[in-house]
């Protein structure tokens, strides 16, 4: 059954009628917690990904400490398919972090700098923690966008006496300056594709994840066993950088 | 002290305003939405399938699982970090108490039914929304059930006895959180705990207080229920 | 005194009051509970005269005797197959039950029943929840050859096929699709051509997520004819 699949691919197909290249339906909300300081969730097909930032204020890095603290959490959920385990994060789970995490810190989107109080003893933390609650195939691009949605969203609370007011929303947004999108890019066969189905997951061979930022890429990761060669990296490439700035547009 | 009016101008046996929807999971077998305020609680059920470690397995019946979890932005407050508390793993066993009184998994021996419940969102009242909501996504995943089952937090604040408790109200001083599961069709207390001060002869009042309220609750799923599957 | 408290076709919960007194008598999806009749299930009420059945509306498959299910083979041993028919726990093939050849100790069992493979099988024997086996012999038991496998809520099973299997031979020839439908809520579907065969799952979907059974064959059939071109 898997081959069948695998040959609709081969005839530039997909199980739901979709291009090679297009993404399932995409819907952004924001502001979906009364409890974070942001908060966003994406759903993509029947892909459904939350995230929120939670501020908070601690002391910076020793190396850096002038700066702020950007951490991306995310927590393959059980609730949210059969195929994950109860217990600590296992590497699906930490590759997912590391990858969003990485797309955002990189691009310097965040003016980290701006996140410091004083310098070395005082700065914001920010914790985005991003949550599957169905996962219905490709979580590195909901994934992604429910994190800088999140950040987008996000109003810095106000410090009285040296303590956050959570009660009450803050005014001022993050200093983030554009949005730096992921989009992953699937191989199976010699076909690239995007977005896929769970069933489609199961059929791929390899995968690359781009960041874009403005004109610039700023975070890479290869998934999956075979190797691909310089001319297939850069379809890749190429590929995602033109799905990123759609997927940018839907943050406006 | 007595209490003229409530933090958010509730009525003393007023409920906050209720949503519920059956389905949100797709790719679980069954699950459900419960918000009351601004509590929100999300419940997905998968099973009867295979349990492991196999000590656990019993060839009379099935077990049910429950997990319930708090993600890290839903409090107000700090973060919550990561997994298994002492205080998640109670709420999960008194949960899992809760709803095993009405499940019945006997054509399911061997096998598991996993409940994980995620509080999304948390204005006191968690492991009651958790209940109502894995209450209504069993029933979706088609678990046989002797009754429905809802859970409401009542208790007192200064002279008064409330229900619903907002998280002002659960953390005044000398408060009273008295949770309580209760099943629609029976009237069966299945989850009970307290904390504060309380008389002897005041739990009368709260169970009665309780017991109205969850009639209110039950007619949400049942409404919830009803339009995933009347349509 | 004995009443009842629904009507035949009535959309019923758990814990829902079916009927009281002791004249009726409790079927499939209901339970007694002293002088009351409740439902335990999600579903449909069906009265006939004074049985009391609820036809479930959701739920998992449990295996029984003589079902006609599809399974996927994910395990081969010294003696046969492990299949998974949707069910908690693994059902098993043996090679006596799975060809009428004479096959030597040793041989290699994947040129019957490959890893992945799907099968048309027969549940021949349940015993307890982890003893389920299978056998291949009667019409229609085979490999299945190249196709989509989607599943349904096995409760659907006979909505999909329909009265004398009306409902099933019209998504066929609509779809010019071969469509197979397993008691487990497995369906396979092998179209002519990708368009038609994803008509078809669009349509068995339908089905899949429809309560109500008024009126379902014409909107099926309007979902069929409306998007052929």
């Amino acid at each position: 059954m898997k081959s069948h699949l695998k040959s609709l691919i081969e005839k530039d197909m997909r199980e739901d009628s979709r291009k090679l290249d297009e993404h399932r339906k995409i819907k952004i909300e924001y502001g979906i917690s009364t409890s974070a300081e942001g908060s966003a969730r994406v759903t993509i097909g029947d892909t459904i990904v939350i995230a929120g930032v939670k501020m908070s204020l601690g002391t910076p890095f020793s190396d850096t400490p002038d700066e702020g603290v950007l951490i991306v959490n995310t927590e393959l959920l059980p609730l949210s398919s059969p195929d994950f385990e109860s217990g600590p994060p296992n590497i699906k789970s930490i590759e997912l972090s590391r990858v969003v995490d990485r797309g955002i810190r990189e691009s310097g989107a965040i003016d980290v700098k701006k996140l410091c109080i004083k310098k070395g003893e005082k700065v914001w933390l920010l914790n985005v923690d991003v949550y599957p609650l169905n996962d219905a195939g490709n979580l590195f691009d909901a994934a992604s966008i429910a994190a800088i949605a999140a950040l987008k969203d996000t109003k810095i609370p106000v410090v009285k006496d040296d303590k956050v007011e959570y009660k009450k929303r803050g005014t001022k947004s993050l200093p983030l300056d554009g949005y730096p999108v992921e989009c992953t890019v699937y191989m199976i066969g010699d076909k690239l594709i995007v977005d896929p189905t769970t069933e489609e997951e199961e059929l791929v061979e390899a995968r690359l994840t781009v960041a874009t930022y403005g004109n610039h890429l700023c975070a890479m990761q290869k998934g999956g066993v075979k190797g691909l060669t310089p001319e297939e990296v850069e379809k890749m490439v190429d590929l995602a950088v033109k799905k990123t700035d759609e997927l940018r547009k839907l943050l406006k | 002290m007595t209490l003229t009016k409530r933090s958010d101008g509730r009525k003393f046996d007023e409920l906050r305003p209720m949503e519920a929807k059956v389905g949100v999971i797709k790719r679980a077998n069954g699950s459900a939405m419960f918000k009351i305020g601004n509590t929100q609680a999300i419940a997905a059920v998968y099973g009867p399938r295979e349990l492991y470690p196999g000590h656990l397995q019993n060839p009379e019946k099935g077990l049910l699982r429950c997990n319930y979890n708090m993600i890290a932005f839903s409090g107000a407050g700090d973060r919550v970090k990561p997994g298994p508390s002492r205080r998640s793993r109670e709420i999960s066993m008194v949960t899992e108490n809760a709803l095993n009184s009405i499940v019945d998994l006997n054509q399911y021996s061997n096998a598991v039914v996993d409940v994980f419940i995620e509080l999304v969102n948390t204005d006191a009242g968690t492991r009651c929304a958790g209940i109502c909501a894995a209450a209504m996504a069993l029933a979706d995943a088609g678990i046989p059930m002797r009754d429905m089952i809802c859970a409401v937090s009542v208790g007192k604040v200064e002279d008064k006895i409330v229900v619903d408790l907002n998280y002002d109200e659960d953390s005044a001083e000398k408060g009273v959180d008295f949770p309580v599961a209760i099943t629609a069709r029976t009237g069966k207390v299945t989850l009970l705990q307290m904390d504060g001060l309380l008389k002897k002869d005041e739990i009368k009042d709260l169970l009665r207080a309780a017991k109205k309220a969850a009639e209110q609750i039950n007619k949400v799923q049942v409404k919830a229920i009803r339009e995933k599957y009347e349509k | 005194m004995s009443e009842i408290l629904v009507k035949d076709k009535d959309i019923v919960i758990p814990g829902q009051l079916l009927a009281t007194g002791m004249d009726y008598l409790p079927a499939s999806g209901t339970l007694r509970d002293s002088d009351k009749i409740v439902s335990s299930i999600i579903g449909i009420a069906s009265l006939n005269g004074r049985l009391i059945k609820i036809i479930p509306l959701t739920g998992p498959y449990v295996p029984r005797r003589d079902d006609v299910v599809i399974g996927k083979v994910v395990d081969i041993g010294f003696s046969g197959w492990r299949v998974d028919i949707g069910w908690a726990y693994q059902a098993n093939l043996s090679i006596r039950d799975a060809t009428q050849e004479f096959v030597e100790k040793g041989s290699d069992l994947t040129q019957y029943y490959n890893y992945g493979d799907y099968i048309m099988t027969r549940i021949t024997n349940v015993a307890g929840s982890k003893i389920i086996d299978l056998g291949m012999r009667g019409p229609g038991l085979r490999k299945l050859t190249e196709g989509r496998l989607i599943k349904i809520i096995p409760s659907k099973v006979p909505r999909v096929i329909g009265k004398q299997g009306s409902m099933i031979t019209m998504i066929k020839e609509n779809t010019n699709s071969r469509i197979l439908v397993g008691q487990n809520g497995f369906v396979w579907i092998s179209g002519v051509n990708p368009e038609d065969e994803t008509r078809a799952i669009e349509a068995i979907k339908m089905i899949d997520q429809e309560s109500q059974t008024d009126g379902l064959t014409e909107s099926i059939e309007k979902f069929l004819k409306g998007e052929k071109k």
